[in-house]
């Protein structure tokens, strides 16, 4: 059906990003709690053996110490899974990197559901909401390889506190290479009169691939790639949402409190009265299974997607 | 700095305290009193920060994890010119920095504090990074003993010893008691010292109400090579005004007007016998 490039892992890219950038820039220090294994880090580890710290399995420990060392003038990467990162250390976020104003990057690994069969204890599909209410913090989704090395090139100079997520498949290239990244800036991935898709990270592969489908039967999306979920690009999203007869927001996260909720929040405040539906994962006890078969379930797979697009502008 | 004239100023800190915290209407008065001589001998006699050389990082750091006892720690920065007497009686007002817990807003502070287990690993974080850079510079934080029940304090010690941070100071504000009682019943943390040495570190303990005790330990820290240290400095809660002194009520106990002046009367006439 498609014709575009698988790419790499945004895993993989984010640590080959991490080590280029770190060979020309002896601050950049990465802290890990027992995950250089899970974040790909182990290349870095052997070549750059003095600016990798390793605290174990204690994330607590591991985003006050990046605080600390923030504060020694490093520029701090904090590894750990997105589910521990985010949830364990959240009070460690919140008062010693976001209220504190330490430039750390906290980096979620393996985030959403891409330890899917590994149950919920595993899962970060809370962090977008329990974070976008911390202040003082950004919050990044890339979507595919192109989207994550320049968030990784950007977060080494970036002067707030920030959190990058993403997961471990290999993700399609949805962006041509003149595309412009910048974080609190959204991409439009497809222009399309009828309707708009938005979606960040890992779904945006999935609601462009959603986008195709619709073509075919001469239903034109627009499909934004919401990267950077705080600061929201309120203008690119409002823009966009007043030209589209309906909306969907796709989130690998709860539909509570995250990128679908920031847009109902705005379409209401902003007087657009166009029939919106967010897909997200439900709550419930969540279902076993991959990461794709979970998402697919959850109303997240390109056809239904598609299909939850169709019925909307047939009941709207 | 002389032994005489810190223990003067000892005296006139817990007047301060006392009266921020009395003008205020709120304050942390026991664990400010308890800790007030640690940070006098630190900032006074041992420790390289001034208001001149704050903005660099090529100096020694300080982390005040028992966040709560800001008031203290508030009256000896104001003494040492981080900021004016003005600033300090600003304490709690609407839109003043000088709130109920350390904040960087507040010249002289290093990181901001209040929710305890925090400070430890920070300092260590912030050791490591003088380590890496090879520089020769100290970080102490004061821990109270209460929070010593939080798990990330031991997360840190085993980074702390790990990366053998000798220039890691922690002192301990061992007053024996936390706002529901004493630390032994609440959730026993004793034996600290063997706890701390099968961590890997340094041990040493002092009267930490007592100015000629502090400063002979404090400097001659660091002690042993490659260990970071520990000191437990053994005090009183609400030490220095006789109807204060290890009563937990006082843990978080603004003074009424009566109170107030007993005890300004008391600590008067301490000055006198300096």
């Amino acid at each position: 059906m498609s014709d575009i490039k698988i790419g790499k892992p945004n895993l993989e890219v984010f640590a080959e990003t991490l080590l280029l950038e770190a060979k020309k820039n002896s601050s950049i220090t990465v802290v890990t709690s027992d995950s250089r294994g899970s974040g790909k880090l182990v290349p870095f580890g052997k070549e750059l053996p003095k600016q990798i710290v390793e605290v174990g399995i204690a994330e607590q420990n591991l985003v006050g110490i990046s605080a600390g060392l923030a504060a020694s003038r490093k520029k701090v990467f904090a590894v750990s899974p997105a589910s521990f990162l985010t949830a364990r250390s959240l009070e460690q976020i919140k008062a010693d990197i976001a209220y504190s104003n330490h430039p750390v990057c906290l980096v979620g690994i393996s985030a959403g559901i891409s330890y899917g069969q590994l149950g919920s204890t595993h899962h970060s599909i809370h962090d977008f909401a329990v974070l976008r209410c911390i202040n003082n913090l950004s919050i990044v989704a890339p979507s595919d390889n192109f989207e994550t090395t320049e968030a990784i090139k950007q977060a080494v100079d970036y002067q707030n506190p920030l959190y990058i997520r993403f997961g471990k498949k290999p993700m399609m290239d949805i962006h041509s290479h003149n595309a412009s990244f910048k974080i609190g800036k959204a991409i439009i991935a497809k222009k399309g009169e009828d309707v708009l898709l938005i979606a960040t990270g890992e779904t945006v592969q999935r609601a462009y691939l959603a986008a195709q489908i619709l073509e075919q039967n001469e239903i034109h999306a627009t499909v934004i790639s919401m990267h950077t979920i705080k600061p929201f690009d309120e203008e690119t999203f409002l823009n966009e949402a007043r030209k589209a007869k309906v909306i969907v927001s796709v989130e690998e996260h709860s539909i509570y409190g995250g990128l679908g909720e920031q847009c109902a929040s705005l379409l209401a405040q902003n007087k657009i009265n166009t029939c919106f539906k967010i897909l997200g994962i439900p709550d419930e006890y969540m279902i076993n299974g991959s990461q794709s078969d979970v998402l697919d379930h959850y109303n997240m797979s390109p056809e239904k997607i598609s299909k939850t697009v169709s019925d909307l502008l047939i009941n709207k | 700095m002389k032994h005489k004239e810190l223990e003067r100023k000892s005296i006139e800190y817990r007047k301060t305290i006392l009266e921020i915290i009395y003008q205020s209407g709120a304050g942390h008065t026991g664990g400010s009193l308890s800790c007030i001589d640690i940070l006098n001998v630190l900032y006074n006699g041992v420790m390289n920060i001034t208001p001149e050389n704050f903005s660099s990082f090529d100096r020694d750091h300080f982390i005040q994890s028992k966040g709560h006892s800001v008031e203290a720690l508030y009256t000896v920065l104001q003494d040492c010119g981080f900021y004016s007497q003005k600033d300090l009686k600003s304490l709690n007002q609407f839109q003043s920095h000088f709130i109920g817990h350390p904040t960087r807003k507040v010249p002289g502070i290093e990181h901001n504090t209040g929710a305890l287990g925090h400070g430890l690993s920070v300092a260590v974080g912030m050791a490591l990074g003088l380590k890496m850079d090879k520089k020769e510079f100290r970080v102490f934080t004061l821990l109270g003993d209460g929070e010593l029940s939080e798990g990330s304090i031991w997360e840190a010690a085993t980074t702390a010893s790990k990366y053998q941070l000798d220039n890691l100071i922690v002192i301990i504000d061992r007053n024996k008691l936390q706002i529901t009682g004493n630390t032994e019943e609440v959730n026993p943390i004793e034996p600290l010292a063997d706890k701390f040495t099968s961590f890997g570190f340094s041990i040493s303990e002092t009267l930490g109400n007592d100015i000629s005790s502090l400063i002979e330990i404090l400097q001659k820290t660091p002690t042993e090579k490659n260990k970071p240290n520990l000191i437990i400095a053994n005090t009183v809660k609400g030490a220095g005004v006789s109807f204060i002194e290890n009563q937990i009520a006082w843990h978080h106990k603004v003074p009424s007007e009566a109170e107030y002046n007993m005890a300004m009367k008391e600590l008067d006439e301490a000055l006198l016998n300096v």
